[in-house]
């Protein structure tokens, strides 16, 4: 993994705003944040959100300060140095005309990509891993015309 | 019980101890209004602009260490608190803000003066609420006095649509708080005490740099002791000051941009600095890759993102002022630090920053240290911006604890009245004396009319030098002496004072100080003094902007007579 980029988790209320409160202090102090994923925790009532961001440590250090002074933020860890689980999801629509679909096929087969949905002159692969495997099927994938990509930006957990 | 939504309001500011709160009615807040004649209790103050109210809740608030409360109606009302809640934002004190909004089914809907306040003061407030029904009404305010007054106090908005005050739901006062993400730290860690400690008890150069923090934790007597035992100087940033004795012997006089010359020299040499609830702004650090290049840093703050935020610190420490320097002086050893204090004294004896000049024309700093003579120091001073605030920090001598209020980090123009009448409100035994600039009292002297309305017997200082001085002195010194802009217009202050129904007095040359100043105290009301000073007086030491601040333009004029200013020192 790159090792400029850091990981932060962060355990959050699950209150109207919140998403609005962390996105208006990245921009305010002008934190560079690369992607950031939200989504309900095992915990009622908390959301889980893990966040990626380029920058040193005294950066990534002001990033999850500012992020715990927040009064919805209940914890914050940057979880880059820790062992972690990270993952990423991307949905790729792929130009696939009948001429190239088993080619296509065999990709998504060696990237363990699930093909989502056929129409006739396209495919949706579904593919999960992280930033540099999504990166080279979707490399792999350009010769034959992707149309649209949705990436969903990495989820992480540090492990046991 | 069930009880509206505005009676619950008033319920609970009752029940936070609120006596005074500083509103202007409107549409959204007709419900408010209309039950508080049920709260005797509760004493409502009409100021004549929002932007007033909520620097009257402010200066309220600095003064008595409790929750300063404002309210006003949707859009434009709300809109108007702005200035006043990032003025309380940025120095840390604790205001709630209540605003009226539109009915619930119209909210998004751009009705009429529909604004999103909530949307606006996000990054300006320490939190804020929508309520979206009355019975949520109790837990919100109950946690917002709690959040406003805890931990790095700050100012909290309540936002209550117009039919959440009329709806009706059972009222019930909840004992306590419940908010997982929000525990404040209070005691430093032992073994940061502990490093801390070593640090001062080896150093022989220290500087304690005081900030606000020292202010809001009232944690003056434990910083006296620090001082005394490391015999280490303390030199406050322009919101510090007051937190240590000006005439002490240790004491250095303010930091920073418009510092005394043996602070930043101090602060520039030292070996150690000792920052204490402050957060190393730009105007009191200069150029920060400069700043105390010599020296190890410790911070101790409340706020654990203040840390780290602008300087490299060596021993950072979470907590509250007054309880960490209660810790830390156990662990001090007695200091002496003869040559560094020797040579302290030499910079202030060289270089003079605190004298008054002596001149035939009226000078500010004479009506200052005037000012401090005829009150024995004994006033709260609250300042403008400007100019006006750098005399009034500097040569007035701050014995007494929390007796300067002032705009620090936002520098708010139109601060210093309401903010005193908020003081003098909060404090009605103090002398109250609101020094300002002719330029920042014509942002807000519409706040007289509250002065006679409510019986608030503040005394204004106006330090009436023609022009937007600071600025006009940024031109002289940096853009060539083009004067764009700066030049100001004034009425006849003594006529405005005399249409409010005020006693109004004038003081042009330096004789006329005096007597000016003991009339106004005398006078049993609200006074306006209008100083006709030395237009081209410029505030020295200057640090330019962006220099360090051990580099300083002193005073043009050679050699200055001096006089008393420096007082009796301890
Ligand atoms: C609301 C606001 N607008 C603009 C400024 C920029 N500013 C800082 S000092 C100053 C001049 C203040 O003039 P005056 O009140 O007459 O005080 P003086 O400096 O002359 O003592 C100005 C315009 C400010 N601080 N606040
Ligand atoms: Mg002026």
């Amino acid at each position: 993994m790159n090792a400029q980029k850091h990981t932060v988790t962060a355990l959050v209320e699950d209150k109207p705003g919140v998403l609005n409160r962390i996105a208006s202090l990245f921009r305010r102090r002008g934190f560079n944040i690369e992607s950031i994923v939200v989504g309900h925790s095992e915990v009622p009532d908390l959301s889980r959100l893990t966040l990626v961001m380029g920058g040193d440590e005294a950066a990534v250090e002001q990033v999850t300060k500012q992020l715990y002074k927040l009064i919805d933020v209940v914890k914050v860890s940057d979880i880059t140095s820790d062992d972690m689980v990270a993952r990423e999801l991307a949905l790729v629509k792929v130009r696939a005309p009948s001429s190239a679909r088993g080619e296509i096929i065999q990709l998504a087969d060696i990237f363990r990509a699930n093909i989502v949905d056929v129409a006739p002159e396209a495919l949706i692969l579904e593919v999960t891993g992280d930033e540099e495997k999504i990166g080279a099927l979707l490399e792999l994938l350009r010769p034959f015309g992707i149309v649209e990509v949705m990436r969903s930006g990495r989820v992480a957990l540090a492990r046991a | 019980m069930k009880l509206s939504g505005a009676q619950m309001l008033c319920e609970c500011l009752v029940r936070e101890g609120v006596v005074e709160i500083f509103g202007f009615p409107g549409g959204t807040v007709l419900p408010l209004y209309d039950v508080w004649p049920q709260y005797p209790q509760l004493r409502h103050v009409l100021v004549r602009h929002e932007q007033g109210a909520a620097h009257m809740a402010d200066g309220y608030a600095r003064a008595t260490g409790r929750v300063g409360v404002c309210v006003a109606t949707s859009g434009p009302g709300a809109c108007n608190l702005v200035t006043g809640i990032a003025t309380a934002h940025m120095d840390s004190s604790p205001v709630v803000a209540i605003t009226g909004q539109v009915v619930r089914s119209l909210i998004g809907k751009d009705g009429f003066q529909e604004c999103d306040i909530t949307g606006i003061t996000l990054p300006i407030t320490k939190y804020n609420y929508l309520v979206l029904k009355a019975a949520d009404i109790p837990r919100v305010v109950k946690e917002a006095f709690h959040i406003a007054r805890t931990g790095r106090p700050g100012p909290v908005l309540i936002d209550i649509p117009r039919d959440v005050f009329t709806e009706e739901a059972e009222y019930d006062y909840p004992d306590s708080v419940d908010l997982p993400g929000y525990k404040p730290t209070l005691t430093g860690h032992p073994t940061q005490i502990r490093k801390a400690a070593s640090l001062i008890n080896q150093s022989l150069r220290p500087v304690i740099i005081v900030g606000h923090g020292v202010v809001i934790s009232r944690a003056y007597t434990e910083l006296r002791d620090l001082a005394e035992k490391a015999q280490a100087p303390v030199t406050p940033t322009l919101l510090g000051i007051s937190s240590f004795p000006g005439s002490h012997v240790l004491s250095l006089g303010m930091l920073g941009m418009h510092g005394t010359y043996q602070a930043n020299r101090a602060v520039t040499d030292a070996d150690l600095i000792i920052g204490l609830g402050m957060r190393f702004d730009d105007r009191a650090t200069g150029k920060v890759s400069e700043f105390a290049p010599k020296a190890k840093i410790i911070h101790i703050d409340i706020d654990p993102a203040e840390i780290g935020k602008n300087v490299r610190v060596d021993v950072p420490i979470v907590g509250d002022v007054a309880a960490v320097l209660r810790a830390l002086n156990g662990e001090v050893q007695q200091g002496r630090h003869t040559e560094w204090l020797a040579q302290i004294d030499d910079w202030r004896e060289s270089h003079a920053s605190d004298v008054v000049p002596d001149s035939e024309k009226l000078l500010p700093q004479q009506v200052v240290s005037k000012l401090y003579e005829v009150t024995r120091g004994e006033a709260t001073i609250v300042t403008g911006v400007g100019q006006n605030q750098m005399w009034a920090a500097r040569f007035y001598r701050y014995d007494r604890s929390d007796a300067f209020i002032s705009s620090g980090g936002l520098g708010t123009m139109g601060f210093e009245l309401p903010a005193g009448i908020g003081v003098k409100m909060g404090r009605p035994q103090d002398a109250v004396w609101c020094v300002c600039g002719d330029g920042g009292f014509q942002m807000t002297m519409e706040e007289l009319a509250v002065a006679v309305q409510e019986k608030v017997a503040i005394k204004v200082a106006i330090l009436n030098n023609g022009f937007l001085g600071m600025v006009r002195q940024w031109q002289d010194l940096f853009f060539g002496k083009r004067f764009v802009a700066t030049p100001l217009l004034g009425p006849d202050f003594v006529k405005i004072a005399e249409a409010y129904g005020i006693l109004g007095l004038r003081a042009t040359r330096p004789s006329e100080v005096g007597p000016a100043i003991e009339r106004a105290m005398e006078h049993d009301g609200p006074v306006v003094v209008d100083f006709a000073i030395q237009p081209e007086e410029n505030v020295y030491p200057m640090v330019p902007p962006g220099g360090s601040i051990g580099e300083m333009l002193e005073a043009p004029q050679p050699v200055r007579s001096r006089s008393s200013a420096r007082g009796h020192r301890a």
